[in-house]
């Protein structure tokens, strides 16, 4: 349940940056292959949010699909893994994208 | 819009990790009208201090030469016997020390401790995983001198740890035939993040169903760039590998101190 103390950093990060305004939405953008569970954020998001600017916020969770770009080609596929295979045979990707876990922005007033 | 001059750039202002904000000069706090939704750009990227901080590790250990290992499993796999064999066939060679995750007890540090190693022990508490915060401190304790090995054993789980950058030199993951041979697949992350996998308890292969075939192949497809090894630390057999792979390293680390 590594998700309760990823939020407990969007909590803290983002309380930290509302400088004492109330924060009404936050948007995260999640890549699919991050190893993280967006539900499992949302459900610890009201935990954690509770008795800070950020109780009551709502969340935004961007899901971003995984892409891998292939060693021996340099064609860029999509990821459903953290590993996978190029068309073109070679097993050997790189992650390119989908390993997101940020904040991308928030609204205070 | 701001309150005190009636610019609206508020959509523009970009916080970076250092607070800095404003991208125009501006001599008053930029505070906008009551009620106002303002949008506040962060691009944050939420396990940065952990990354950061597993980086300072890093840097503190190549400083002294030390050679620090991640060793990852689920529970009972096997991490403290193979660190037992380990101690006892390496304490003479050079100083090792070991960082112990767990998240309650000090059972695991006791076994350690009576095979007369440098150890502590982190209790992790409801946490399922170290954290680089946390190894630091655990380094500061034991104090290790230029040219050990540090093994700090994880908390046992296949999950979790994967995430968080602890500032190892190399991750060794470590699986049981006793789990069963689809592991890798089941738990990628895990695999894929590995320099080392060590097949342990292979002593145990006549007695179970375990296709070792078929787990060399999830292997191959799931971390195609790690090492394998396949070991029984009860036994002892296939370890001269292992210890090779530690000495092997050892001699990197020191070399770029």
């Amino acid at each position: 349940m590594h998700e309760l103390g990823i939020t407990r950093n969007i909590v803290s990060i983002c309380s930290e940056q509302a400088r004492g305004r109330k924060v009404t939405r936050v948007r995260l953008e999640v890549g699919l292959l991050s190893g993280v569970v967006p539900d499992s954020i949302r459900f610890c998001f009201d935990v954690c949010s509770q008795g800070t600017p950020l109780e009551g916020a709502d969340l935004e969770v961007l899901e971003i699909p995984g892409e891998g770009e292939c060693r021996s080609c340099g064609k860029r596929v999509p990821l459903r893994q953290v590993f996978g295979h190029c068309p073109c045979g070679a097993g050997d990707l790189i992650c390119v994208a989908g390993k997101e876990l940020n904040i991308k922005d928030m609204e205070v007033q | 819009m701001c309150k005190t001059c009636g610019c609206s750039d508020g959509a523009q202002t970009r916080i970076t990790h250092l607070g800095v904000a404003g991208s125009h000069p501006h001599p008053h706090p930029h505070v906008p009208a009551d009620g106002e939704a303002h949008l506040v750009s962060l691009e944050a990227r939420i396990l940065d201090k952990n990354d950061r901080l597993a980086e300072r590790n890093r840097g503190w250990l190549a400083g002294r030469g030390v050679l620090a290992l991640n060793l990852m499993s689920s529970p009972g796999a096997g991490k403290t016997t193979l660190l037992e064999k380990t101690l006892a066939e390496l304490a003479d060679e050079f100083p090792l020390a070991v960082v112990e995750g767990d998240q309650e007890t000090t059972h695991d540090a006791e076994r350690i401790r009576q095979a007369g190693c440098n150890v502590v022990q982190i209790n992790t508490g409801q946490g399922c995983h170290l954290e680089a915060d946390m190894v630091a401190r655990g380094l500061q304790e034991i104090d290790p001198a230029a040219g050990s090995v540090v093994f700090i054993e994880n908390v046992g789980n296949l999950v979790c740890p994967a995430l968080f950058d602890l500032g190892e030199a190399a991750r060794v993951v470590i699986l049981a035939v006793t789990e069963g041979e689809d592991k890798p697949a089941k738990y990628p992350h895990m695999f894929h993040g590995a320099d080392l996998i060590l097949i342990n308890k292979i002593d145990l292969l006549p007695y179970l169903s375990f296709d070792l075939e078929r787990c060399l192949g999830y292997l191959h497809e799931v971390a195609h760039h790690a090492e394998v090894l396949q070991i029984s630390a009860a036994t002892g057999a296939g370890l001269e590998p292992w210890f090779a792979w530690l000495r092997a390293h050892r001699e990197k680390a020191l070399a770029g101190s």
